[in-house]
């Protein structure tokens, strides 16, 4: 390895959270935006690299300031935390990218520089968790991802933001507490807080019934945060009321980070250690996943709001992943895995185009879309093909996963059956939600006067399609999340006993 | 060119077509006419050209890319999907010429969306028929859906898309909560879904779970329209009318009999299935449904709708002569594809055609309609009676070799559905010819008029002319398809 590759991890973190003061300093019109997307942009090339690294076989570790592990703070990137770092650092880019007319008119100008620090501190924060190899740095990444994530939601000039953010806040702070307590319980009993080393000191623990307790914190505290059923409620109104490019953000990564982390943590300190963890797990996780598969995409089907739609849509695919992860097989945790990233691109894009409806449309109530396809027909179309890949389409992205998640349900006797009429009742229940915005953009005749309607700005085009045309290559040649993703299963599943 | 350059060919073709006339509506529309007729004349000619290599045997391929592994994006020309492919391109030339004699006489909004998305099911319905593996077929099938249903929304209103959601509704939710299930258990259980001669499933699983696998399946695929699936059929007679002629009589409803035929004898294999008792209730689905839609056909006043629920009648005889299992009825499944292609597109030209020309499109009305439409009402009577199996038609030639077939299994059932439901047939098809040729017009019509547009008289006598040519010429299917059951 070259010596600046060498440095890929802790520069994975540094650039965005260094150019965020620079950012808020460059007050002139548009630089500002310049400097974040630049900056994003080179977050996003670092995790390419890194997942060109980890592919070739290289594992990364990265000790700050030379201390060694576990005394100093370590820093490591494996297949599992390129894949996440991946679909953070893309998701900000693509919603940088195509975010300039949205931001304009969600947010004062001046207010602007502040707004994009804020963005850079929420990507270091995100980017920091999958990097971080000890408990405690990643909660520190994890407050600071969240606190720049409602100030950036609270950010737009939708005033209904500040209460939906408050109930976030609340509730993304008890998760947090939540999880510093069982961190604290672990250092109580192991003295230590690096993951690998506490993995091989609970061992050594007489008395199980802290760690026991220290479990039943932290995956309750992640769940919380990845918004699991029925911990969710701070989800819709969030995505619904903050800016439509924050929306793209944090709807493509942020519960994914939690979820990374959730099975970061089970696998790699918990399932070894605790006996029948592993049947605890499946047992909480599975009822909870399910129950979020069919509620969260039942009330889908029955909103008006197109982002709360969405954002229920969400709640029912952070099920789809749990759902895979309680199986505690290769195949389940493949599934899971594989969707993390093919989620984040069906929904990315989603949202990416209904930015674009946003610039044209007050509001995003189905009623106000009727018509709107033969004035906006490029921003209507990547909605389709992106609800496509939501419903699992074959030809989309969405469909690996759903190929996934079923056959791994297969292995699974009677049980894999009932789930997999379970999954089936989900996809159609997509269908039917996802044709619901399609019938009235189509289909639908215009409430008001629509002549002043065009298509959305070209550049917004532009990263709308190639993200939607991203969920059609990766339809067909899913050969890199599904590498990166079974190996994270793999390497998740060395731990078990 | 080789099989898989030519086979690239056949699958870009359309897709180059319905950009083509995107392009070549800006510059007028007999441009765009021009480029429909071309883009399906090269289809067809690319197809054919697949045909010199079969007959000797060969099986030509295509490997696009391995999705994940073991399942590939892939495709194989074989005597059954040779066939589809064959018949689905050559009848788009005689339907475009058709759709420009409709759509113009009919005055249609969107015409270009229209044959932009007639290009796409083309596309769609040729990698059905090439599709070498289960998921290949399963992605091309739910093209074929997505893409027709801005066909059958075509006119918009309420309506319309009240109906068109039936369709897209009925489609989807029987691909993606039965058929997906079922192809993924036949990749976890036989490890491939590759289209294999003898089949894959033999020694795979036994027992009442092939009789289940058998009915996700059938019902599965909602395009072969075996009832309870098949109310989407009805609901698609809402779209212009060469849609309900191509792909309604053609190439979606093809798709479906064509997909559940290959899968019972290249993934179940029939002598596997033969031996087992729980696949024994599809000749009984399948013969309820001859029945019960040709009594529903029976009742109907409306033409078009008369019409589908023939085509749902017809669709289950080549179901149910797929589930005779025995060589002669999958010949004969194979040839009543064609038989009925050609009599129920006719059958549509035709009711198209009074339409356009008379705006009429009860039955009640058609007294004495032939007068002023001979032409039109000589080759509906041509298409009716191919429906009823009289000769010289081409029904006659399909029912022949089912009940061949049936007879060499001894299946009574099958024998008894085919006798009646023939008997249904002509109870539902003679009246209209009669009222046709022999009765007086009880009310003279609105407006004096005579034949339709020359382009719409044109095609239906094309198709009843091969409606009458493929009793007396099927040799070549004949030997083509006998190849499906010999190559073991």
């Amino acid at each position: 390895m070259t010596s600046l590759a060498h440095h890929l991890p802790a520069l994975q973190v540094i650039v965005p959270m260094l150019s965020a003061p620079l950012v808020m300093l460059l007050q002139p019109r548009g630089l500002a935006r310049a400097a974040a997307t630049a900056a994003s942009l080179l977050a996003f090339a670092i995790a390419i690299a890194m997942t060109i690294g980890v592919l070739d076989g290289n594992t990364y570790t990265y000790r700050m300031g030379s201390w060694p592990a576990p005394y100093g703070i370590e820093l490591g990137v494996d297949r599992f935390s390129a894949l996440l770092l991946l679909i953070v650092t893309g998701a900000s880019s693509f919603a940088l990218l195509a975010g300039h007319r949205s931001v304009d008119a969600d947010i004062d100008e001046s207010r602007q520089p502040l707004f994009y620090a804020a963005w850079l501190l929420a990507l270091a924060g995100l980017s920091g968790i999958p990097v971080a190899a000890d408990a405690f740095n990643i909660f520190v990444f994890m407050e600071i991802s969240s606190l720049a994530s409602y100030v950036i939601i609270a950010g737009g000039s939708d005033r209904r933001a500040l209460p939906a953010v408050f109930k976030y806040l609340i509730m993304g702070t008890i998760g947090a507490t939540f999880y510093l307590i069982g961190i604290g319980l672990i250092y109580l009993m192991t003295g230590t807080l690096n993951l690998a080393d506490m993995e091989l000191r609970i061992h050594e623990v007489a008395d199980q019934a802290p760690i026991l307790v220290a479990a039943g914190f932290i995956t309750v505290g992640l769940a919380l945060k990845a918004a699991l059923f029925p911990l969710h409620v701070w989800l819709p109104n969030s995505y619904t009321y903050a800016p439509n490019t924050v929306t793209v953000f944090l709807a493509a990564c942020s519960t994914k980070v939690s979820l990374y982390l959730l099975l970061r943590f089970d696998f790699f300190v918990f399932q070894g250690n605790l006996v029948g963890h592993d049947i605890q797990f499946a047992y909480f996780l599975m009822p909870l996943a399910v129950l979020a598969i069919l509620i969260a995409s039942g009330v889908a089907l029955f909103e008006q709001n197109v982002k709360r739609l969405l954002a229920y849509s969400s709640i029912a695919q952070v099920g789809y992943i749990l759902l895979g992860a309680s199986f505690v097989t290769v195949a389940g945790l493949t599934a899971s895995t594989v969707h993390l990233f093919n989620h984040a691109l069906a929904k990315g894009a989603l949202f990416l185009a209904v930015s674009c409806l946003a610039t044209q449309c007050v509001g995003l109530r189905l009623p106000g879309l009727r018509g709107l396809a033969k004035q906006m027909p490029w921003t209507s179309a990547a909605l389709v093909v992106a609800g496509f890949s939501l419903i699992g389409i074959p030809g989309t992205a969405g469909f690996i996963s759903k190929w996934y998640l079923i056959t791994a349900a297969l292995e699974h006797g009677p049980l894999g059956i009932a789930l997999v009429v379970v999954l089936v009742a989900s996809s159609l229940m997509a269908v039917a939600y996802i044709w619901r915005i399609v019938e009235s953009l189509y289909f639908g005749e215009p409430g008001g006067d629509v002549s002043a309607v065009r298509e959305a700005p070209l550049l917004m085009l532009v990263v709308t399609w190639v993200a939607v045309l991203a969920n059609l290559y990766f339809g067909l040649a899913p050969e890199l999340p599904v590498t990166l993703a079974s190996s994270a299963a793999e390497t998740l599943l060395e731990h078990l006993p | 060119m080789n099989g898989a350059e030519l086979i690239a060919i056949a699958l870009l073709l359309p897709l180059v077509g319905a950009v083509g006339i995107a392009v070549a509506s800006r510059i007028g529309d007999n441009t765009r006419e021009a480029t429909t007729l071309l883009t399906a004349g090269a289809l067809a000619v690319t197809v054919w050209s697949l045909l010199p290599e079969l007959m000797q045997g060969g099986r030509p391929s295509l490997l696009v890319a391995e999705v994940v592994p073991g399942i590939d994006l892939a495709f194989r020309v074989e005597p059954l999907g040779m066939l589809f492919a064959a018949l689905a391109s050559s009848l788009w030339i005689v339907n475009s010429i058709y759709s420009i004699g409709y759509m113009r006489g009919n005055k249609e909004s969107h015409q270009t969306r229209f044959y932009i998305f007639f290009a796409i099911a083309l596309a769609a319905a040729i990698g059905v028929a090439f599709a070498d593996n289960l998921f290949t077929l399963f992605l091309f099938y739910e093209v074929l859906t997505l893409s027709t249903y801005p066909l059958v929304a075509h006119k918009g209103d309420a309506k319309t898309v009240r109906s068109a959601r039936v369709y897209l509704g009925v489609l989807l939710t029987t691909s993606i909560g039965l058929f997906l299930p079922a192809i993924i258990w036949t990749y976890v259980a036989a490890g491939t879904g590759t289209f294999t001669p003898g089949g894959v499933l033999e020694g795979k699983i036994a027992g009442p779970a092939i009789g289940l696998l058998l009915g996700l399946f059938v019902f599965g695929v909602g395009k072969a329209a075996v009832m309870p699936v098949h109310r989407w059929l009805p609901a698609a007679m809402v779209a212009p009318t060469p849609v309900s002629a191509l792909l309604h009589a053609v190439a979606v409803v093809k798709a479906g009999v064509f997909t559940i035929t290959k899968i019972i004898v290249y993934i179940f294999g029939i002598d596997f299935l033969f031996a087992e008792p729980s696949s024994g209730w599809l000749i009984y689905a399948a013969a309820f449904t001859i029945i019960v839609a040709s009594i529903v056909a029976l009742q109907q006043q409306n033409l078009k709708r008369l019409l589908a629920y023939s085509t749902v009648a017809q669709l289950s005889y080549v179901v149910m002569a797929a589930a005779i299992l025995k060589p002669l009825a999958e010949v004969g499944a194979a040839v009543h594809m064609v038989a009925h292609a050609f009599g129920k597109i006719t059958l549509f030209f035709a009711a198209g055609a009074i339409y356009t020309a008379a705006k009429k499109t009860e039955l009640h009305q058609l007294r004495g309609i032939a007068r002023r439409m001979p032409w039109t009402m000589a080759a509906f009577t041509i298409g009716a009676l191919s429906m009823i199996g009289v000769p010289p038609t081409g029904g006659f030639v399909s029912k022949w070799y089912i009940l061949a077939g049936a007879f060499q299994a001894d299946n009574y059932v099958a024998i008894a559905a085919i006798i009646v439901s023939t008997a249904l047939n002509a109870a539902y098809f003679l009246p209209i010819i009669y009222m046709a040729w022999f009765l007086e017009e009880d009310v003279p019509p609105a407006k004096e008029h005579g034949e339709a547009p020359f382009a719409a008289v044109l095609a239906l006598m094309i198709t009843a002319a091969l409606t009458l040519l493929f009793f007396f010429f099927n040799g070549p299917v004949l030997e083509l398809e006998a190849q499906l059951v010999q190559a073991r």
